[in-house]
């Protein structure tokens, strides 16, 4: 698809190679942007993975020691483990919450005008401003748990944030509230782009409502789903703030992730090595999810 | 109402309505409940809050707190309250999230509109960029700001937020854009219009919603940020995530909650503000932009 | 005398003993942000202000100034140092082994500081010889805390033996009391492992174990009898101590809700302003079985790099006034902890600073003055945190006392 293949004269040559070389060069300087800053700092960071850096960047090369050291940290793999927990879980309930909410929005809600920005809005706050509500709330002493009992149902009982093999479902909540109203805002959209046509001739061939969002309504809304799911894991693997905030990774290293694990060997252990070499399986995993879903969406374009 | 509410075609009975409507309140209650106990307990006095009940209404109500947060809260040495960092973090996220949007667009619609050789790959690139962790950064940045000489400014702190946000901006536009016939941009070339003029006259004018999107998405997410502001421009430029910060995780002496919470509430005022009022272009702009695949 | 009025005489005491002139900034990096550290701090700033050096405040709370070294890390290479940056242990080794600490030589021969900082500290502010940083005070790691009417209550005299602590929190915990406040943190699950580590062993296997992280004395039989101390102090604490923050605990003992609580001496803040007394409702102790030894942590100001003459001058000149006896009286009263200075009259301190102060010396004079594992003066950040890892897991019931021990063994081994 070239821009233009009209030329008239050497006055309109000019013209049609500047046209022709403008948009490439309205392009460059993100591009450049982005060869220095992400893709010079990722190779800086796997270079680091392979050096004796300890507090500051240092370049003594060890070879694959801090690799070798990272597998053998046990906190590394409560890190993995937790992720794993804490993803799947997370992408899943968010999916299912999100498009819950926006089916049910999408039945001609009156209020939908107030409901949606309170379904939306805790994504527009980071747990360092809801951090201590959410801790209040789920700390048994002061929150869900003392509140029903002074509400009479005494036998109530919630104290998963103190238990090291529960907290991390904590989380879980907490980053739920915080994303599934986004989700729902992507389905919403998904659901009002969907030709209202196609269903009304549906239902005239006796089709069940049922049928209609299983067979019509949810494989349209695919888009979205993966549009969410891409979303939904880029958060679920930066997850840093909710931790800090709501557990600062325990009890003990219950809930370590392994963002907070690259910051704690990053700047408070002074193993920058390890740091790195962390943060180097966090790439490739980021990479190993998102590769194949730029290919995919980029071939589809073609 | 946000979205042109074509003929829903899908009918339901009554006793589904019911529930459907009882489901969607109490989410809409789960969802306020954090949000509601940092109101409540921010108009109580502090005595009110360590004796009793964390949802229950202020006994006696008080803005005291929001004063003492807004202006003569200790941030450091200084009882300067959170004023000043506010406009700190106004000057940063205001200009990072126009420079941002302008590249966005301006890339979404060289990638849609003027394809050439290549430019999956850099498309692939740059979008690429929206998953790095930002933890990664820090070092290689703070050299890089230093030598431009720009550490520990608002300047510098426009830059870094400006960088990692093209990623998204792009993302957007371009998905946007995609959805935009190219036969009126192929006409207006034809009638002579040039690069700029057509972006000018053509594709921004409809660019309503998404433009929306991206400046939600980009302040939310800028406003919001601590990791950098603490690093790139603490001191007099702290942006009001670090200020809010200071003021809450102070390690000893006795925890004013209530105060804590008004200033928390006062930092979010902005974002929320944002989402309010713009928040009815945000499912419209996803349901042309980022959702079609 | 209310202390913010004590505060402010002292402050104009200090600004008199100042004498800088022309227009000069420090620009100080620190987490002193809450109301009576930040108050403490306000007075150096203001007899700064008195010499004509200027304050540019930047300060980082969180994490116990683990955020602030993030910043401060960032700060180096964008190759804008701070004038000071305040510090604990084995960071001001490191930084100073990057190169990247100034030289206060000149200022420390003038003012004598070698003979009057104890030995120990000296170890921290010191690199090579010479001086990188300042000191400000002296905090002490093994102390309780104890509510009085509660130990009347329940016929408890101050125990001076492990058994009869345990005797005592025993009794607390049949009459229905917390025995034992405590927060459920890292830092704080090492305060307590530390006296423990120290009181089963002393001085030479302290030595041994957390300095010189021998991992024979690591894996011992008298290391795997501290984490069973540790599990039996686990018994006497309450349900709902995980996460809990230290001042919180305090508050359980200033209550009356609970018996005791082992904390550093910042803890006495907590009691200071809810308006108790040293000696009357709250009393102080050193762990059973570490007495006569003093397990401490230091704040100290490290200096950085400046290569302008005049920010120069303000660094010395601000180095010089943390030095200053009226400073370290004045922040001193408001911390809890007691001066870097042995040399300064005790008479404005209460019974546990008195105290305090009196044994810092005594263990200075006689060698058990030991840095903190838990605070960052035993060994490095690496290894620091790495026990922690192991003491923390221990004491939430993951290992039982020989794993903890032989894991404590590897996770050093991994982090050196």
């Amino acid at each position: 698809m070239a821009a233009t293949d009209a030329g008239q004269g050497t006055d309109a040559d000019f013209r049609t190679r500047l046209q022709n070389w403008l948009p490439k060069l309205v392009l460059s300087p993100s591009l450049a942007v982005m060869l220095i800053f992400v893709y010079g700092f990722i190779a800086f960071t796997i270079y680091l993975s392979f050096t004796d850096s300890r507090m500051l960047p240092s370049y003594g090369w060890v070879g694959w020691q801090n690799y070798e050291r990272l597998f053998r940290v046990r906190e590394w793999d409560i890190a993995l483990t937790n992720l794993a927990i804490f993803a799947s879980l997370y992408i899943v309930i968010c999916t299912i919450i999100g498009l819950m909410l926006a089916i049910f929005l999408d039945q001609k809600i009156r209020g939908e005008g107030i409901l949606r920005p309170i379904f939306l809005y805790p994504m527009a706050l980071s747990f360092i401003v809801t951090g201590t509500a959410w801790k209040w709330f789920l700390d048994p002493a002061i929150g869900i748990e003392n509140t029903m009992h002074l509400w009479g149902w005494t036998s109530f009982q919630f104290d998963w944030i103190k238990d090291r093999d529960m907290a991390i479902y904590t989380i879980v909540i907490a980053a739920v509230w915080q994303s599934s109203g986004f989700v729902m805002a992507m389905f919403l959209a998904g659901l009002r782009g969907i030709d209202n046509e196609i269903l009304k001739a549906a239902q005239m061939d006796g089709a069940s409502n049922w049928n209609l969002y299983r067979r019509i309504i949810l494989p349209q809304l695919r888009p979205a789903f993966l549009s969410a799911f891409v979303i939904l894991s880029h958060l679920a693997i930066k997850s840093y703030d909710l931790v800090i905030a709501l557990t600062g990774g325990g009890p003990g290293n219950a809930t370590a992730l392994p963002a907070t694990f690259m910051y704690s060997y990053t700047f408070t252990r002074n193993q920058m090595g390890i740091g790195a070499s962390s943060a180097v399986i966090m790439l490739m995993t980021i990479a190993a999810i998102m590769v194949p879903y730029l290919y995919a969406e980029l071939r589809e374009r073609k | 109402m946000a979205v042109a509410s074509t003929e829903n075609a899908i009918r339901s009975s009554n006793f589904t309505r019911v529930l459907v409507y009882l489901t969607l309140l109490l989410f809409a209650l789960f969802y306020l409940l954090p949000f509601g106990i940092m109101l409540v307990n921010s108009l109580k006095p502090l005595d009110e809050i360590t004796g009793g009940n964390m949802v229950a209404l202020p006994q006696t109500w008080t803005i005291e707190p929001w004063l003492s947060a807004w202006s003569t809260a200790q941030i450091g040495v200084e009882p300067t309250g959170l004023r000043p960092y506010f406009m700190n973090s106004i000057m940063m996220a205001v200009p990072a999230v126009i420079l941002s949007t302008v590249v966005g667009a301006l890339n979404g619609y060289v990638l849609t509109k003027w394809h050439f050789r290549g430019a999956t790959i850099i498309f692939g690139l740059l979008l690429f960029s929206c998953f790095i962790p930002f933890q990664i950064v820090l070092i290689p940045m703070a050299r890089i700001l230093g030598i431009l000489e720009i550490a520990g400014t608002t300047v510098g702190l426009i830059l870094v937020h400006f960088v990692y946000g093209i990623g998204f901006t792009t993302l957007y536009f371009r998905n946007y854009y995609a959805a935009f016939p190219t036969e009126l941009v192929r006409a207006a070339q034809i009638d002579g219009a040039g690069f700029f003029q057509i972006f000018w006259r053509i594709m921004l004018p409809s660019s309503g919603p998404i433009i929306a999107v991206s400046c939600i998405w980009q302040f939310t997410n800028i406003w919001n940020d601590f990791l950098f502001g603490a690093s790139f421009a603490s001191g007099d430029a702290a942006p009001m995530t670090v200020a809010l910060n200071n003021l809450v995780n102070s390690s000893t002496g006795v925890r004013e909650y209530n105060v804590h919470f008004a200033g928390a509430i006062m930092a979010a005022g902005p974002t929320l503000l944002v989402y309010i009022l713009a928040g009815r272009y945000f499912v419209r702009g996803l349901m042309a932009g980022s959702v079609k695949g | 005398m209310t202390m913010m009025k004590k505060l402010q005489a002292s402050a104009a005491a200090i600004a008199l003993s100042t004498t800088a002139v022309a227009a000069q900034e420090v620009e100080v990096l620190h987490w002193w942000t809450s109301g009576g550290e930040a108050a403490a701090v306000g007075t150096l700033r203001d007899a700064l202000a008195g010499g004509g050096v200027g304050w540019v405040d930047m300060p980082v709370a969180g994490g116990g100034g683990s955020d602030a070294m993030t910043v401060l890390r960032a700060r180096v290479t964008a190759g804008d140092p701070p004038t000071a940056v305040q510090m604990l242990g084995f960071s001001i080794q490191d930084w100073a082994a990057e190169g990247s600490l100034a030289n206060l030589n000149d200022l420390a021969a003038e003012q004598g500081w070698a003979d009057v900082v104890p030995d120990a500290l000296q170890r921290f502010s010191t690199y090579d010889g010479n001086w990188v940083a300042a000191p400000v005070n002296v905090h002490s790691t093994n102390w309780v805390w104890a509510n009085t009417a509660l130990m009347a209550e329940l016929g408890i005299d101050q125990p001076t033996d492990w058994d009869g602590f345990v005797a005592a929190l025993q009794a607390a915990q049949d009459a229905g009391y917390t025995a034992l406040a405590h927060g459920g943190q890292a830092w704080q699950d090492a305060t307590i492992f530390d006296s423990m580590v120290m009181g089963v062993g002393g001085p030479e296997f302290y030595q041994a174990s957390m300095v010189d992280l021998d991992p024979e004395a690591l894996g011992s039989d008298m290391m795997v009898e501290a984490f069973n101390r540790m599990e039996t102090l686990r018994g006497f604490v309450d349900d709902n101590f995980s996460g809990r923050d230290w001042n919180l605990a305090s508050a359980m003992v200033i209550n009356g809700e609970a018996l005791f609580q082992i904390m550093g001496d910042w803890a006495k803040g907590e009691f200071v302003n809810a308006g108790q007394t040293a000696g009357d409702e709250f009393t102080c102790f050193r762990v059973p079985g570490t007495e006569g030894t003093v397990t401490f942590n230091s704040d100290q100001f490290a200096m950085f790099n400046v290569t302008d003459a005049s920010a120069q001058a303000a660094q010395t000149e601000m180095a010089s006034a943390v030095m200053s006896p009226e400073f370290q009286i004045t922040f001193n009263l408001v911390k809890g902890s007691v001066p870097a200075r042995t040399d300064i009259p005790s008479d404005q301190f209460d019974m546990c600073g008195q105290m305090g102060m009196a044994q810092l010396a005594e263990a200075a004079a006689g060698g058990t003055l030991f840095g903190s594992m838990a605070h960052g003066h035993a060994n490095n950040p690496s290894v620091q945190n790495a026990m922690y890892d192991v003491i923390t897991a221990h004491f939430n019931g993951e290992y039982d006392a020989e794993t903890a021990a032989a894991e404590l063994v590897t996770a050093v081994e991994l982090a050196m």
